[in-house]
């Protein structure tokens, strides 16, 4: 049997790492941003039937760019996981800080073990409660790399870029069509051209609802919310 | 070769159940798996009269609040309705502890498919569903833990209200009208039989519920009547296409003493 050819540690994690960030860069990016009552998400994504956004459990939402079907696994991976701790336990000991956990043990294994790495980056966003409890926002990347984010964070394409636009136009408690608004414009922030609402895809978690705080803001009344803001 | 793996998955059509990932992966939290004591040696706690009416929105589900164990009261506040989902809900009756063990297993269900599939189960589908979990319970209602729920809810593609009765097999039968389960259902049942009427509102069909709560409150003694002591009264719910709702207490109790204060000034249902 011919020995198979020696790479180093370094030349094969920085392999991987490209791969991995080529596969997500050719993707179209999202964003998530803190507004007055919740969360938005808000996503470029012409389909209306296979979502990037999704709900998770009562208060935590679940985001991926890159390859569908990988994090589309991991987004059931989140409801399983969660669904199951929450029967065993109660609703409220569902967290997303252990979930985003698990998805960085996943990612990081995956990454390390397998030939492929996923080509994937997921956010678990958590809406904080009326009684002073903080939303949390974290960010996992395709190595299992993981950041709590405040206030706002994107992911996909050109990530960066749009990371550096919110920095600068970030405003604390902001209505929900002015949140939409920016996260529309910081979308557009490195393409030069418009997005109408229906090249986009769009969710909240909402503090005001009951128990499920997650709502999809559907076509129409994102049109009008677009529309209202301007 | 080496196709197995990607075949698997197109059949294991059970992805989306939540029972079935319990049962692969956390098969001590199923109920119903371990072995199970006989009702002869221990006193279980049973819920009483459950009932769903059909009216023009949609249906109504009505229970009274009462737990016995033999005969002593358990608990005189006990919730035997629940929200299943968004477009239906389940009635419980029977041994108190595994039929609310049930109708949580079975909310979960409903909710972990929405969220997996991305879209709800047909109500046939959650009818269904429910079948098969309480034949998952036929052994320990073997052994005297009985439950039998009813189902109820609003069918979207068929914009009407509909219920669902079963037995300890896991029988399935739909009723067109109106049904009641539980130690006073045999009253209730009567008593909607007279008063249910086609096309009702929603106010009438409150009070036709109570109507029948009351009545079955009167002739058993397990269920519980209105609390005017305690301020405890019925749960009643209506589940139309805007979704499942309380009816507030308030209106309940204003209902339950319309009624009680009609049969004192004539006599009737006394």
């Amino acid at each position: 049997m011919p020995l198979p050819y020696y790479v180093s540690p370094e030349q094969m994690m920085k392999d991987k790492a490209e791969y991995a960030r080529k596969g997500i860069s050719r993707g179209r990016s999202l964003v998530t941003l803190e507004f007055g009552d919740g969360i938005l998400l808000v996503a470029e994504n012409p389909s209306t039937l296979l979502h990037k956004i999704s709900e998770i459990y009562d208060r935590i939402a679940f985001a991926g760019v890159g390859k569908y079907n990988e994090f589309e696994n991991l987004r059931i991976a989140g409801i399983r996981h969660a669904d199951v701790k929450g029967y065993s336990y109660s609703r409220g000991d569902v967290t997303a800080k252990a979930l985003a956990n698990a998805y960085s043990q996943a990612l990081g294994n995956i990454f390390t073990q397998d030939i492929k790495p996923f080509e994937v980056e997921v956010l678990v966003a958590e809406v904080g409660d009326g009684n002073g409890a903080k939303s949390e926002i974290y960010h996992i990347l395709y190595d299992g790399t993981i950041e709590d984010e405040r206030n706002y964070a994107a992911m996909g394409g050109q990530s960066d870029e749009i990371r550096r636009f919110l920095k600068d136009h970030y405003k604390d408690t902001m209505t929900l069509g002015e949140a939409l608004q920016l996260g529309v414009r910081a979308l557009t922030v490195t393409q030069n051209k418009t997005l109408t609402e229906r090249d986009l895809e769009v969710a909240v978690l909402d503090r005001n609802k009951a128990r499920r705080k997650f709502r999809r803001i559907p076509v129409e009344a994102l049109g009008q919310l677009l529309g209202a803001a301007q | 070769m080496g196709d197995g793996r990607w075949r698997s998955l197109f059949n294991d059509y059970s992805n989306s159940s939540f029972v079935e990932l319990l049962r692969r992966e956390s098969p001590h939290l199923v109920p119903g798996l371990g072995p199970t004591p006989t009702a002869e040696s221990f006193e279980p706690v049973h819920g009483t009269t459950v009932l769903s009416v059909r009216f023009r929105d949609g249906v109504i589900m009505a229970g009274d609040r009462q737990a016995t164990a033999g005969y002593q009261v358990a608990s005189r506040r006990i919730e035997k309705i629940f929200k299943s989902d968004e477009l239906s809900g389940v009635g419980i009756a029977g041994a108190a502890g595994p039929a609310m063990e049930m109708a949580k297993l079975f909310q979960t269900e409903l909710e972990h498919y929405e969220k997996v599939e991305g879209e709800n189960l047909s109500l046939e589908g959650k009818a269904n569903r429910l079948s098969q979990m309480i034949r998952m319970n036929l052994p320990a209602a073997m052994q005297g833990l009985v439950v039998v729920p009813i189902f109820a809810g609003f069918d979207e593609k068929a914009g009407t209200g509909r219920l669902f009765k079963y037995d300890i097999t896991g029988g399935r039968y739909e009723e067109t009208n109106y049904d009641a389960q539980g130690s006073g259902s045999k009253d209730a049942r009567d008593s909607l039989k007279k008063l249910w009427k086609r096309d009702m509102s929603r106010d009438e069909a409150l009070r036709v519920s109570l109507e029948a709560l009351i009545d079955a409150a009167d002739e058993d003694v397990g269920t519980g009547g209105p609390d005017l002591v305690r301020g405890i009264f019925p749960s009643v719910k209506t589940i139309t296409r805007s979704g499942f709702g309380d009816v507030a207490d308030d209106e309940v109790r204003r209902v339950c003493e319309a009624i009680l204060t009609e049969r004192t000034r004539t006599g009737n249902g006394a």
